[in-house]
């Protein structure tokens, strides 16, 4: 037991010729020298660890040397009798396993391929970036136009100390603040918001978007941006298309109902039968966000119709 | 992981692949082997039961199945060519660390690649494609085979394994979005009469689905291995080659 860990040390520096020379042996690469050459290295490697303490007390330098210079050798006779020493494997193979040894060579071979891995993954990425920030423009672009009826332009409020601006204050990062989108006709007037908000459903988080019209007090439309509802049942709040029209026109706050179960209230929508909790989850969504900003945008319009040419200001998105 | 521990399980349990097996033992397989090897006789999912992962979460649909088959396909391949192509200059002692490496800038490569090219079938695979980078059958493949052998070689047996993965994960794909849609590749088959077995596009349906066809493929490969007398005799053409 006592000469375990010698052992190990030992088997760590002779181990890279043995497997190497199985490797090249499986492939039936092995030049006609080679298994001879081999014998020979792995007789030494093997009777090594075996012999008593004191037989192995030379230092490791005077043990590497003679070692190494088998290796030269029988790289030599290979190369001399195969005549083509770059292509053989097992010659190659045999100067890495010298090489392998220091440390800083594993950490140079980690640092050098992460650097690579690096730079492949910023270049694909500044291929890859605009690209899918454009689809997720997209997405939101097709959301805001179809929950607001096709609207002219539309221009983005923030959401700031309870008020809506279409300016962001210059010392807080714009992207952190809650937004709804305003939409505008072609002749300026005022379409309708848009509002996104998201809370978690059955499976996952639901993100959705629909439109108020604060004239009517009215939602224009709903759409789910993203969930992971169960695939034919939950997933009916953003394909069954009587469940999604039944928001427009609806005024909020929404109470859902079982199906056919309702009293023609404005205020009522049916619910899909087996999606309870991914219906009700689009409810309360529509329902927190229009009480936390339906008196901003109420405000909001207020202060716009004082001063309408505020509000051309900012088109697009 | 992989690779010779396994060939010699799949001698012993399947004679029928008993050529190609010890072919593969003793070190000397033909190109057309190690491209065949991967695809059908050690197809990664269907015989190694690898890559299970993806095969039973995203093959809700043929679309899905598809994407993340080639995406799959595409990390192994590179993979499989880089690490062939600089084997000779990684260490052995952070081998599988330059290999995860090597893999997760490949997926890393294919995440991006996927949202920028195809944004639904990317929101529809989710994290899964970020698993790719977990998936043992890639990790497998360089340890027993890139590693070790030459370019041609590991490229020919990375794109059979990725073939036979995504062969497998079509069958899947094919077989719930059928059942369980009504349709293939989006496509109406069964017209609007048809009562789409939801269980099979939900989480279950993953699970039956792949119990049954490893149920009819073992029936089969048992049925292979226990005609192999008769099968020496009765294709006439190809026992007389065998034999010379």
């Amino acid at each position: 037991m006592s000469d375990e860990p010698d052992r190990r040390r030992r088997r760590g520096r002779k181990l890279p010729i043995a497997p190497e020379a199985g490797a090249a042996d499986a492939n039936g690469l092995n030049g006609p020298n080679g298994p001879n050459g081999e014998a020979r290295q792995e007789g030494e490697a093997e009777a090594r660890p075996i012999e008593p303490d004191v037989v192995d007390a030379p230092p490791p330098a005077a043990e590497a040397e003679p070692s190494a210079d088998a290796e030269a050798l029988a790289a030599a006779e290979a190369g001399a009798t195969d005549g083509e020493r770059p292509a053989d494997p097992e010659a190659s193979a045999r100067e890495l396993s010298v090489k392998e040894v220091p440390s800083w060579r594993l950490i140079l071979t980690l640092a050098a391929a992460g650097a690579m891995a690096g730079l492949a993954i910023v270049l694909v990425f500044g291929w890859a970036e605009p690209k899918i920030e454009a689809h997720r423009a997209a997405a939101l672009r097709a959301a805001i136009q179809e929950v607001l009826g096709g609207p002219e332009r539309y221009e983005t409020l923030f959401v700031v100390d309870g008020s809506l601006t279409t300016v962001p204050p210059a010392n807080v990062d714009s992207t952190e603040l809650d937004r709804i989108y305003a939409g505008y006709a072609a002749d300026g007037s005022q379409m309708g918001f848009a509002i996104a908000g998201e809370q978690p459903g059955y499976q996952d988080i639901v993100g959705l978007i629909f439109g108020y019209d604060a004239e009517s007090g009215q939602l224009l439309g709903m759409k789910v941006l993203e969930s992971k509802e169960t695939p034919g049942l939950g997933d009916k709040i953003e394909k069954d298309s009587a469940f999604v029209s039944s928001f427009r026109g609806s005024l909020p706050p929404i109470e859902g109902v079982k199906a056919g179960a309702g009293t023609g209230s404005e205020h009522e929508v049916d619910m899909i039968t087996g999606a309870t909790i991914s219906s009700r989850t689009v409810i309360e969504i529509i329902n927190k966000r229009m009480e936390s900003i339906g008196a901003m945008i109420q405000a909001y319009r207020a202060e716009t119709r004082e001063a309408p040419a505020a509000v051309s200001a900012e088109a697009g998105g | 992981m992989t690779g010779p521990e396994n060939a010699t399980e799949l001698v012993r349990h399947a004679p029928g692949a008993h050529e190609g097996g010890a072919a593969l033992l003793g070190g000397t397989t033909t190109p057309t082997q190690d491209f065949l090897r991967g695809v059908w006789e050690e197809n990664p999912v269907l015989v190694q039961m690898l890559g299970l992962c993806p095969a039973l979460a995203v093959t809700n649909t043929v679309a899905n199945s598809l994407a993340m088959g080639l995406a799959t396909f595409f990390v192994l391949t590179g993979s499989s060519l880089l690490v062939s192509t600089f084997k000779n200059l990684i260490p052995k002692e952070v081998r599988i660390a330059s290999f995860i490496l090597i893999i997760a800038t490949f997926v890393t490569i294919a995440d991006m690649t996927l949202a920028a090219v195809v944004p639904e079938i990317h929101k529809a695979l989710g994290a899964f494609i970020a698993l790719i980078v977990v998936n043992c059958m890639i990790l497998g493949r360089q340890e027993a085979f890139a590693s070790k052998r030459p370019i041609g070689r590991s490229l020919l047996d990375a794109v059979g394994t990725g073939f036979g993965f995504i062969i497998a994960m079509v069958m899947m794909g094919s077989i719930r979005e059928l059942l369980g849609n009504g349709s293939l590749l989006g496509y109406s088959v069964f017209g609007p009469s048809f009562e789409p077995w939801i269980i099979m596009i939900l989480p279950p349906g993953g699970f039956l689905t792949l119990g049954i066809i490893l149920l009819g493929f073992g029936w089969w490969r048992g049925r292979k291995a226990a005609e192999v007398p008769r099968v020496r005799r009765w294709p006439h053409g190809v026992a007389s080659r065998r034999a010379a």
